[in-house]
């Protein structure tokens, strides 16, 4: 089977969040980038189904020349081919971005055949648009479903569960699928020294994609105001423990 | 005569909490524009006779006109044979603007709506400012920041971000004027029925204890090992509590995923959350904001965490918590 994995570069936030001078962007001097979580098992999902069926697995992104590191992530880990949709590094709204990958997957199946399973995450953690899989899916014209923590893929149908109150819907859909996955669907492994060093050999292959208008159109970015929060502190060490059982009864939890 | 349409789910024959919030966010838009708030219901052939009864009533909610879409095609839950009732509906109109709830299905088929229509959608908002160029404010990372945002489209499609604004309360007067109903057959292809619900698996619903434990016990990279969890069991076992973890101890394999509070995980309201060996970052405190009480217990009075918290205990987790264990013991063996 063939497996295409879309993927996002976001920065590894950590603590605290600071906005750039202009107030459009994360400072991001300080903080690494990963691959946003839910992708990066969605990547892991795609690995583990090309190793039980056989098969290709294509790896794509949009974003600056920057982020074929996390391309080489999911190299790393097995993935055989990386696709790099590069722009300036600018903000790219959900439709520009949900466009450029639909003429991306176009030309890649023109070139290498139909893919049976396109996987992506649920939502980015950074934007959180929820609409750029389900927008690629209606523009493909496949089925899709998202918020996925189990996937099976059996004669050319995919059973997909979702989390709900009180247990899991099962969905299930022909394929070809696109299907939008949510961290905890798997652990994600992590890349062998190996891995790593034949991802480093492999060509990035990257094309600048076209980009339409679309939206919403980002204007400015603002940190919500904390409210101040007064901390009272039990005391040091183990011998904070009366304490602690006194303020539990006060609050009437024990 | 411009609208604002509404997707409502019902629950027990009254709005459900997340769309009382979409239904208010509308209401807003509707009084700045001057115009009617619309829903649009969804009941399976066998549930329409009962929505068609409830829906009048959300007239106590502001809204003027419900289309109760009902058909064989909606027995089981299929968000494209959702998508294309909210675009037959949404087409019949015309809408100034389409809202949905932050609810995973609201989100999911106002997106399908989305890429039908090709028009934007903008997810998260919190709040929104009709105009020459509508403007929104959405939630990027989980409420962490704050975005501003042209919405253009017509109409303009737009979700609630869940428990970030009130649910509106319905009015109390008699005098609130009941919706009129309109029953829609909606015509729903084969092809939007290829992603559909087929079945329930009620073995995997693990995690719902810790959303709505009243207790919940934290424990992260502090702890150390996978073994070190035994500790909070205890405690958490103590007091009647679920066991929380950061996104660091499921991605070490320490806890099972169900267990991880926070922006890719579950998040959490209890009355206290007992966060030890948790450094606070934004991941995970975007997951424990809805925490009435944070009692912190780490090493490091620097971490991050100690912004969120109202008591903090200083010092290693490991010798804090089994302590805490033994006086709970103590005071309650004295009686």
């Amino acid at each position: 089977m063939r497996i295409l994995v879309l993927v996002k570069r976001v920065p590894a936030t950590g603590g605290r969040i600071v906005l750039a001078d202009d107030a459009r962007s994360i400072d991001t001097r300080y903080l690494g980038f990963v691959v946003s979580p839910h992708e990066e098992c969605a990547v892991e999902e795609a690995v583990r189904l090309i190793d039980a069926n056989g098969g290709e697995s294509v790896v794509l992104t949009l974003g600056p020349t920057e982020a074929a590191d996390q391309l080489r992530d999911a190299l790393a880990i097995g993935i055989e081919r990386a696709v790099l949709l590069e722009t300036d590094g600018s903000d790219w709204d959900p439709v520009a971005t949900a466009g450029a990958i639909t003429d991306a997957v176009k030309d890649l199946e023109a070139a290498g055949g139909p893919f049976d399973l396109i996987l992506a995450g649920n939502e980015s953690a950074d934007s959180g648009g929820y609409q750029v899989a389900i927008r690629v899916a209606v523009a493909l014209d496949r089925p899709i479903v998202t918020g996925i923590k189990a996937l099976e893929v059996r004669d050319g149908v995919a059973t997909a569960r979702r989390q709900v109150p009180g247990g899991a819907d099962v969905y299930e859909l022909p394929l070809p699928a696109v299907v939008a996955v949510r961290e905890g669907i798997n652990l994600p492994r992590y890349p062998s020294v190996p891995g790593r060093l034949r991802a480093k050999r492999k060509e990035i292959e990257r094309i600048v994609p076209e980009r339409r208008p679309g939206g919403p159109t980002l204007d400015r970015l603002q940190v919500p105001v904390e409210q101040e929060q007064h901390v009272e502190i039990l005391g040091n060490g183990p011998e904070a423990a009366p304490r602690v059982v006194e303020l539990m009864r006060e609050l009437g939890v024990l | 005569m411009s609208a604002v349409l509404v997707l409502v789910e019902l629950a027990g024959g009254a709005p459900d909490r997340l769309s009382a919030e979409a239904l208010g966010v509308a209401g807003g838009i509707a009084k700045a524009i001057g115009g009617e708030v619309h829903a649009v219901v969804f009941a399976s052939a066998s549930e329409a006779d009962g929505a068609a009864d409830a829906a009048p009533a959300l007239g106590g909610y502001g809204v003027s006109t419900v289309d109760l879409v009902a058909g064989e095609g909606l027995a089981a839950y299929a968000p494209a044979a959702w998508a294309a009732a909210v675009t037959q509906v949404a087409t019949a109109g015309p809408f100034a603007a389409i809202v949905a709830s932050g609810g995973e299905r609201a989100t999911e088929v106002l997106a399908h709506v989305a890429a039908r229509v090709d028009v934007p959608m903008a997810a998260n908002v919190v709040s929104v400012l009709p105009g020459d160029r509508w403007r929104v404010t959405r939630q990027r990372w989980a409420g962490s920041l704050l975005e501003e945002a042209f919405l253009d489209g017509q109409p303009r499609l737009l979700t609630v971000a869940a428990h970030a604004v009130p649910a509106l309360e319905p009015s109390a007067s008699a005098s609130a004027a009941p919706a009129t109903v309109t029953r829609v057959d909606p015509a729903i292809t084969d092809a939007d029925l290829r992603a559909r619900v087929v079945g329930h698996d009620m073995t995997a619903g693990d995690s719902i204890s810790l959303a709505d434990a009243k207790v919940v016990v934290g424990g992260g990279r502090g702890l150390g090992s996978a073994e070190a969890f035994a500790m909070l069991d205890e405690l958490a076992g103590l007091l009647g509590a679920a066991v929380g973890v950061s996104r660091v101890a499921t991605s070490l394999g320490w806890r099972p995923h169900a267990q991880q509070i926070g922006q890719t995980g579950t998040r959490i309201a209890p009355d206290l959350y007992i966060a030890c060996g948790i450094s606070g970052a934004i991941q995970h405190i975007v997951g424990a904001k809805a925490a009435k009480r944070i009692l912190v217990i780490n090493t490091d009075p620097d971490a991050p965490i100690f912004r969120r918290a109202s008591y903090a205990v200083i010092g290693d987790v490991t010798a804090v918590v089994p302590a805490i264990s033994a006086e709970i013991r103590r005071v309650r063996g004295g009686g």
